[in-house]
């Protein structure tokens, strides 16, 4: 690919270009120098192709679901096996994708170098959880082969204490463990953001990046333990069949649910926070302005993060709950959507009257505006108690939360994907290609989500193999649309691992963006800086950039 | 919120303190000083006992919620529970943690003599507990009060008969003791699972401690280890009165 590729693209000449010699990917050789490294990028890296991995499984079964709702009769699988196939595409999406996804690799990547520190606090720390998170990984594969699950993600009781003689607790290892993994990668973002910040980087000063991470670890750190005892209580009861959730001996099934969307709905937040923040990044970077109202976006991560601890109980409106307590979640539920507003409505005055380029991390980002304020709208119908009651269990659930956490959340993870890929490899992905992916992605699940939030609507209930034949035109278009969507992440997958032999040389700063991360040579030092930052800037302080560039020709490294 | 916009550490001093480093193995070439290094050890630690506190709290609520259920249930039940045992194992536990809290002392003073000998007799005071506790479990389960398929309620259906002064439960709400020993079980494990792994840690620490590791001014491992044991201890002291002591019938 050439550099005449992007109007603002800074690239060196072709002709001369060379990575840097010095890097942490060429800093030691051997497989076992990356499987025993301290070093939060390589670690990061470990997790992007572990990520990306069991993004693939889930990703299949996705298609094989919707391969067998493309005709009204139950053709493909019998219901047990399609039970299965639900159940492991939402474990894998949601706790071996979604959750890790932008914290464990451009989090572990990025926050260290945007604060000015060499590393994360505690590295050991930060390699155990990537093996931990493989050890979760381990568990769900064995979970599958052995013969798989079908209690679906929620591992609602007591059907999955009782009733499913399946490998349920194979699966709820795999959650116990790799929820450990998200815990400790929250706690040592959170030691980090606080201990190990550079002379002159302030709370005030930190890019909004840091900010979402950190209020997404908050949560990592204070749900996921609570998680960890509902799993470990559900193992309990399967292995002694004792009641502590079971209602014919005496427990309560409510009291698992309630333990269960402690976590469970937070952990929307935990995955869509950090995509947040990495549209801020981006955002601000192709309209060339500071993010309007910083602080107000900053602030309104922790609202979310604190307000997402409040809403649990809106799963379960039709569960028996008390009106007056459903009516009460109802009203907190609708608050969280006041921080999101806010965060949208800067964005979007960020990005009046700014020089907008349409990069390809753009692209996506303008998918992210799109697709997660139609999918946050959509939330606010569900917690309102009567549409609710008409709604749940049917497709406009799977519509809406589809399109928060992968419209909102894929669609970030990829923005920032390309938007880091030139510090992380040294190396551009060819352009003209990856606009298309993103294109192809934004089309692709339109077509496949859009018809569901019709199809819920006419009453199709989730979770069934087969459905009356009046709803087949719309199931015919979601699976179309999930196909194109297949291509749209295939795309990238594709061009990206070609790029990393043969794009073009980016630089330090390709983007021009102000960020530490982009001071420093691309890919950066295996302690990131070689001396340490002085910070005297704002963020996204494009005219200290301007007068840098003017004054400083060479840069670190 | 410190607005440090200048600051001493310019690269010949940060080279120096380097140098000025290498007297202590133990400094983590990421961080700038050992200060640093301390307080990030130690704030991570505070946090995971946070994340602790949400663990056990999904039990504790839990109970709370089924106490108020089942009370009689729960009342019977605790009764089966021996005062005299938990009280003594209370006493055992927090002499452990006097000692953990001495051993700290002892690394922060430099005595490497008395800082192995509060490890060790830390780790015998937590093994005497964890010796009570499996006595204890022994008893439940010959009495088959394990919750599972052993179960038995006749002691508290029919107390008399097993020479028991208490008021004889309904067999459905007898049943429910069932859920009071799951938890008891489940809350009690826990905390032994937590001293087991402590025991092990104490162990690793008495053999480092013995080469005077800790006792050359590096004494985080020593003190974020102090803070762990200090919270089980405490967990312990809303256990023991959790199921041991509230509301037992006079009889």
């Amino acid at each position: 690919m050439s550099a005449t590729s992007s109007t603002i693209l800074n690239l060196p000449d072709q002709s001369t270009a060379t990575l840097p010699k010095k890097n942490y990917i060429n800093a030691e050789h051997g497989l076992l120098s990356w499987l025993f490294t301290g070093d939060h990028k390589r670690i990061a890296m470990l997790y992007l192709i572990s990520i990306t991995f069991f993004f693939f499984i889930g990703g299949a079964f996705a298609g094989l679901i919707r391969l067998e709702l493309l005709t009204p009769q139950p053709d493909l699988v019998a219901s047990d096996t399609y039970n299965k196939f639900f159940t492991m595409h939402g474990i894998i999406m949601i706790f071996l994708f979604l959750v890790p996804s932008v914290p464990a690799t451009l989090g572990n990547f990025l926050i260290p170098i945007m604060l000015g520190a060499k590393d994360l606090a505690f590295p050991k720390i930060n390699l155990l959880s990537w093996y931990l998170y493989m050890a979760g990984g381990t568990f769900t594969l064995a979970a599958l082969v052995l013969g798989g699950v079908d209690t679906g993600w929620t591992f609602t009781t007591p059907l999955s204490t009782h009733y499913l003689n399946t490998h349920v607790i194979t699966a709820a290892t795999a959650i116990f463990i790799a929820g450990f993994s998200s815990i400790f990668t929250g706690l040592n973002f959170i030691v980090t953001i606080h201990r190990m910040r550079a002379p002159g980087m302030t709370w005030f000063r930190m890019p909004l990046f840091v900010w979402s991470n950190y209020a997404a670890s908050l949560l990592m750190v204070l749900g996921t333990p609570v998680l960890a005892i509902a799993i470990v209580l559900v193992a309990l009861e399967r292995t002694f069949g004792i009641g502590v959730f079971d209602p014919t001996k005496g427990g309560d099934p409510l009291l698992f649910q309630h333990l269960f969307w402690f976590y469970s709905h937070p952990a929307v937040y935990i995955m869509i926070l950090p995509g947040m923040g990495v549209i801020s990044e981006v955002i601000s970077t192709f309209s060339r302005k500071r993010v309007f109202g910083y602080t107000a976006v900053a602030f309104s991560s922790v609202a979310i993060a604190l307000f997402g601890f409040f809403v649990w109980e809106h799963h379960m409106f039709i569960m028996g709950v008390s009106n007056y307590s459903a009516l009460v979640f109802s009203l907190l539920t609708m608050l969280v959507a006041v921080p999101s507003a806010i965060k949208i409505f800067n964005w979007a005055f960020t990005l009046q009257q700014g020089s907008i380029t349409f990069e390809t991390p753009m692209l996506y980002a303008f998918g992210f505006l799109g697709l997660f304020t139609i999918g946050g709208l959509t939330g606010v119908f569900l917690g309102s108690l009567g549409m609710d009651i008409h709604l749940t269990e049917t497709y406009f659930i799977v519509a809406h939360f589809h399109f928060v956490m992968v419209g909102g959340m894929l669609m970030a993870f990829l923005s920032g994907i390309h938007f880091w890929w030139p510090k992380m490899t040294g190396r551009m992905y060819p352009e003209s290609l990856s606009k298309l992916a993103a294109v192809v992605t934004f089309i692709g699940f339109n077509l496949t989500f859009l018809p569901q939030f019709i199809l819920g609507y006419l009453g199709m209930p989730r979770r069934y193999h087969a459905y009356p034949p009046e709803f087949q035109v719309l199931n015919v278009l979601s699976t179309a649309g999930a196909t194109v969507l297949g291509v749209g992440y295939l795309l990238p997958m594709l061009y990206l691992a070609w790029s990393l032999k043969y794009g073009a040389i980016a630089g330090n700063n390709p983007w021009q963006a102000t960020g530490l991360e982009w001071q420093i040579q691309s890919p950066p030092l295996t302690e990131n800086f070689i001396e340490v930052p002085i910070v005297d800037h704002e963020a996204y302080d494009y005219e200290w950039l301007a007068h840098k560039t003017q004054h400083e020709v060479t840069t670190v490294g | 919120m410190d607005n440090v916009i200048t600051h001493p550490h310019t690269h010949e001093t940060a080279v120096a303190a380097e140098h000025h480093h290498q007297a202590l193995p133990q400094h983590r070439h990421h961080f700038e000083t050992e200060e640093q290094q301390r307080e990030a050890a130690s704030f991570g630690m505070w946090l995971f006992l946070l994340t602790e506190i949400m663990f056990f709290g999904g039990m504790f609520f839990a109970y709370l919620l089924y106490r108020n259920w089942y009370y009689d249930a729960f009342v019977a039940a605790s009764n089966q529970l021996s005062i005299p045992l938990g009280a003594f194992n209370t006493v055992v536990l927090i002499g452990s943690g006097f000692f953990m809290a001495l051993g700290v002392w002892a690394a922060e003073v430099k005595k490497k003599g008395l800082l192995v000998l509060f490890l060790v007799i830390t780790t015998i005071l937590g093994a005497i507990f964890l010796g009570v506790k499996a006595d204890e479990y022994h008893e439940k389960w010959e009495k088959h009060h394990i919750p599972g398929a052993h179960f038995d309620v006749s002691e508290f259906v029919n107390p008399h008969a097993f020479g028991l002064k208490e008021t004889p439960l309904a067999p459905d709400m007898a049943q429910r003791t069932q859920v009071f020993f799951f938890l008891y079980f489940a809350m009690t494990g826990m905390h032994a699972l937590h001293m087991i792994i402590g025991i092990g840690i104490l162990f690793w620490l008495t053999w480092r401690a013995h080469f005077g590791e800790f006792t050359s001014g590096y004494v985080a491992p020593i003190e974020n280890f102090g803070l762990y044991w200090h919270f089980v201890d405490i967990v312990w002291l809303f256990l023991f009165p959790l199921l041991y002591l509230i509301n037992r019938h006079p009889v």
